[in-house]
């Protein structure tokens, strides 16, 4: 009996301890909210992330008012170099020693991906705009994630769809050879089968390949209508300037850049970039708030313009904030299940919705690279053909194979 | 159509020619390589950051003060190696007599500090760069469209390849050069100076790179980290060619070009670590490299 008593006790001991401890959690850590922004700082993805979607945290986080509910708010940054090792050691230090709240942007799927394993370990709030894959949504998702920008699947519904509406109807694919090109290949081979197109052939080349010619040359002799790129950054511009050389578009076949940033287009350049069809998360001419906020970027970045990726990171940590003042927590979960309850609105999305499965969804937009003569100057490169409504733009959440999906 | 292991043969003629051209960037650069090893010792982590300023040279003559692309193969290649003397007698004669990793840590430094410059002002994606109007457009030769600039960058590197091979091996000065490699000190009792001899190396070979440079500029994007992972392939085919023979980095460079060309047709997912699967044998069975000798 008396032993009964005694573990009675120790047990009510132990729930009042639990209850303790999860109520000293219920604060935000180390009073201060610390974000850490990491993408790639020097490599081919460092124009389209980099620096500029670490000017895009710290706008948010002025505009917030640079404190929430009176606890500072810190931005750090760092250089994932596009190595999954590198990446998951800066989060794993990050989170350990530096006490970061939140990581955001993680360009280069495969990073991603390895980030995405410590921050849900470690009930850390991870908010990717930069990566594409949507396995960060499907097999590999976490209670702790959301995909802010775009994804593999939005892109492929988007230029996939609209290519193969104009007559593209055979494929032949060039593919970045890691987690993402795999991703976007087989998304946009779907869209492609499924409005009555057929693949016929891919080749993988490895990541920053700068010559493209034997690749191209395969694709040519393919003789598809469509050659699909399944690659992003530098990989993609110089894809491009050579499929040109080589007397491709000349020849017939069409080149549909699966993923092309508005950084692609500015080093390409309009003689040779015009006419591609791209899907974007973002423009910066559409409206006057998307022009404000560019501008104002523009202001702070040598008068580069906002890619989609660097204003989804502002757009992402903006409502992180306000989802963390909401509560007064910043633990991972618990701020990211906040912002799943509140609509976003602000310059990059209208009503946007955080799914379950951590896919922010908002409208998407189909654009064409404008004509040199057509264009005012630099930054005015594109005219948006089309807005993909966000139910179209992404996969629909019943398909979702996240495990928080099936509820 | 004809088929060579499973490939029709028009793509595998197509394959090569490409290879080739790849080759010919390979051969210049490791030329300069070789040279700047052969006689001053030093192994240059800053040519790949040499030949993207070559590139970005040529950019910025044609965007600051319209200087075009004939013009631009001659300055180019000049203005770079004007920089490779400014660093030879600044920092790299100071360091002939020390150990090998002194210069490459501090030429690996200067590549750092130079890409990380052009990155601070232009960014990583690139600027355009078209080719001259005369070498637009292209050769239909049947098996395969050859662009004209592509033929362009066969000849004139191949040519400059090769003038560089005969300035060496067969002239009088070449043979002072190869002297001063074997003994300094009996070439300069000759009465002969060494020391700008030395100078003019580093430059001419950085030249080389710079050459190389303004002939990618049309090929690739003009972009900061254009030479990040060539100079990582050049390296290994110096090393496969045999240190610091001229002729082995030529015909390593054109040699490489081909088999990376071939692999990128049989299994491309192997092709930008096909060269160091080769570097690794060479070193097994010759570690002197094919065309090496050994060093005392």
């Amino acid at each position: 009996m008396r032993l009964h008593r005694l573990a009675l006790a120790s047990s009510a001991l132990v729930a009042f301890g639990t209850v303790l401890a999860g109520a000293a959690q219920a604060e935000i850590s180390d009073d201060a909210v610390k974000i850490g922004v990491l993408n790639d700082r020097s490599g081919l993805y460092a124009d389209l992330s980099g620096e500029g979607s670490v000017v895009a945290a710290r706008m948010a986080v002025e505009d917030f008012g640079g404190t929430v509910n009176g606890k500072a708010i810190e931005v750090l940054s760092a250089d994932h170099q596009n190595k999954p090792d590198v990446g998951s050691n800066i989060a794993r230090q990050w989170i350990d020693q530096d006490g970061v709240d939140v990581i955001v942007d993680v360009p280069t799927s495969s990073v991603a991906l390895a980030v995405q394993q410590v921050t849900s370990e470690k009930d850390t709030a991870f908010l990717d705009s930069g990566a594409a894959t949507t396995a960060l949504t499907n097999d590999q998702c976490a209670p702790t994630f959301v995909h802010w920008t775009y994804d593999t699947y939005a892109l492929s519904v988007g230029t996939g769809k609209a290519v193969v509406d104009e007559g593209g109807k055979s494929w032949f694919f060039l593919t970045a050879d890691y987690a993402f090109g795999h991703q976007l290949e087989k998304d946009t081979a779907a869209v492609v089968e499924a409005n009555g197109g057929t693949v016929v052939g891919s080749v993988n080349h490895p990541l920053s390949s700068s010559d493209f010619s034997s690749f191209l040359l395969q694709a040519q002799a393919s003789g598809a209508d469509v050659i699909g790129l399944a690659n992003a950054g530098g990989d993609t511009t110089n894809a491009i300037k050579q499929a040109n050389s080589f007397g491709i578009v000349q020849g017939g076949q069409k080149l549909a850049a699966l993923l092309g940033f508005i950084t692609d287009v500015d080093a390409l350049g309009l003689d040779v970039a015009q006419g591609l069809t791209l899907t974007t998360g973002f423009y910066w001419d559409r409206n006057e708030d998307t022009r404000k906020f560019a501008d104002r970027f523009a202001e702070k970045m040598n008068g580069q313009k906002p890619t989609m990726v660097q204003a989804g990171v502002y757009s992402a940590v903006m409502h992180y904030l306000k989802a963390v003042e909401e509560i007064d927590d910043d633990g991972g979960k618990a701020a990211v299940d906040q912002m799943k309850k509140m609509p976003i609105n602000d310059f990059f999305a209208e009503d946007g919705t955080i799914r379950e499965d951590g896919r922010m969804v908002h409208d998407m937009y189909l654009v064409q690279v404008k004509k040199p003569g057509d264009s005012a100057g630099k930054w005015d490169y594109y005219e948006i053909v089309k807005t993909i409504p966000g139910s179209e733009a992404f996969l629909p959440i019943e398909k979702s194979s996240c495990s928080l999906a099936k509820k | 159509m004809q088929e060579i292991f499973g490939v029709p043969a028009p793509l595998l003629f197509g394959q090569l020619l490409i290879g080739l051209i790849n080759g010919s960037f390979y051969a210049l650069l490791s030329l300069g390589l070789a040279v700047i090893f052969g006689v001053l010792n030093i192994i240059n982590f800053a040519h790949g950051a040499l030949y993207m300023m070559g590139a970005f040279v040529a950019w910025l003559l044609l965007n600051y003060l319209g200087i075009g692309y004939w013009p631009g193969l001659i300055l180019a290649p000049l203005i770079v190696g004007a920089v490779g003397i400014v660093i030879e007698r600044a920092m790299l004669s100071h360091l002939y007599d020390l150990d090998h990793l002194y210069g490459l840590l501090l030429t690996f430094g200067l590549a750092l500090i130079i890409e990380g410059t052009f990155i601070n002002f232009y960014g990583v994606s690139g600027q355009p760069y078209a080719p001259p109007e005369i070498l637009n457009g292209g050769y239909n030769l049947g098996f395969m469209f050859l662009p004209k600039y592509r033929a362009w960058v066969i000849v004139a590197s191949l040519a400059v390849c090769l003038g560089t091979w005969l300035l060496i091996e067969r002239t009088r000065l070449g043979a002072y050069l190869r002297a001063a490699v074997e003994r300094p000190d009996l070439v300069r009792a000759f009465g002969i100076n060494v020391p700008l001899m030395m100078t003019l190396t580093y430059g001419f070979a950085v030249g080389l790179a710079g050459f190389a440079g303004i002939l990618a500029a049309p090929v690739y994007t003009v972009s900061p980290i254009m030479g990040q992972n060539l100079i990582i392939v050049v390296f290994a085919i110096v090393v496969i060619g045999g240190l610091g023979s001229i002729l082995g980095s030529i015909v390593t460079g054109l040699g490489i070009g081909l088999i990376e060309g071939l692999t990128r047709t049989f299994y491309p997912e192997a092709s930008s670590t096909v060269v160091f699967v080769i570097m690794a044998i060479v070193l097994i069975l010759r570690p002197n490299g094919l065309f090496g000798r050994p060093r005392e």
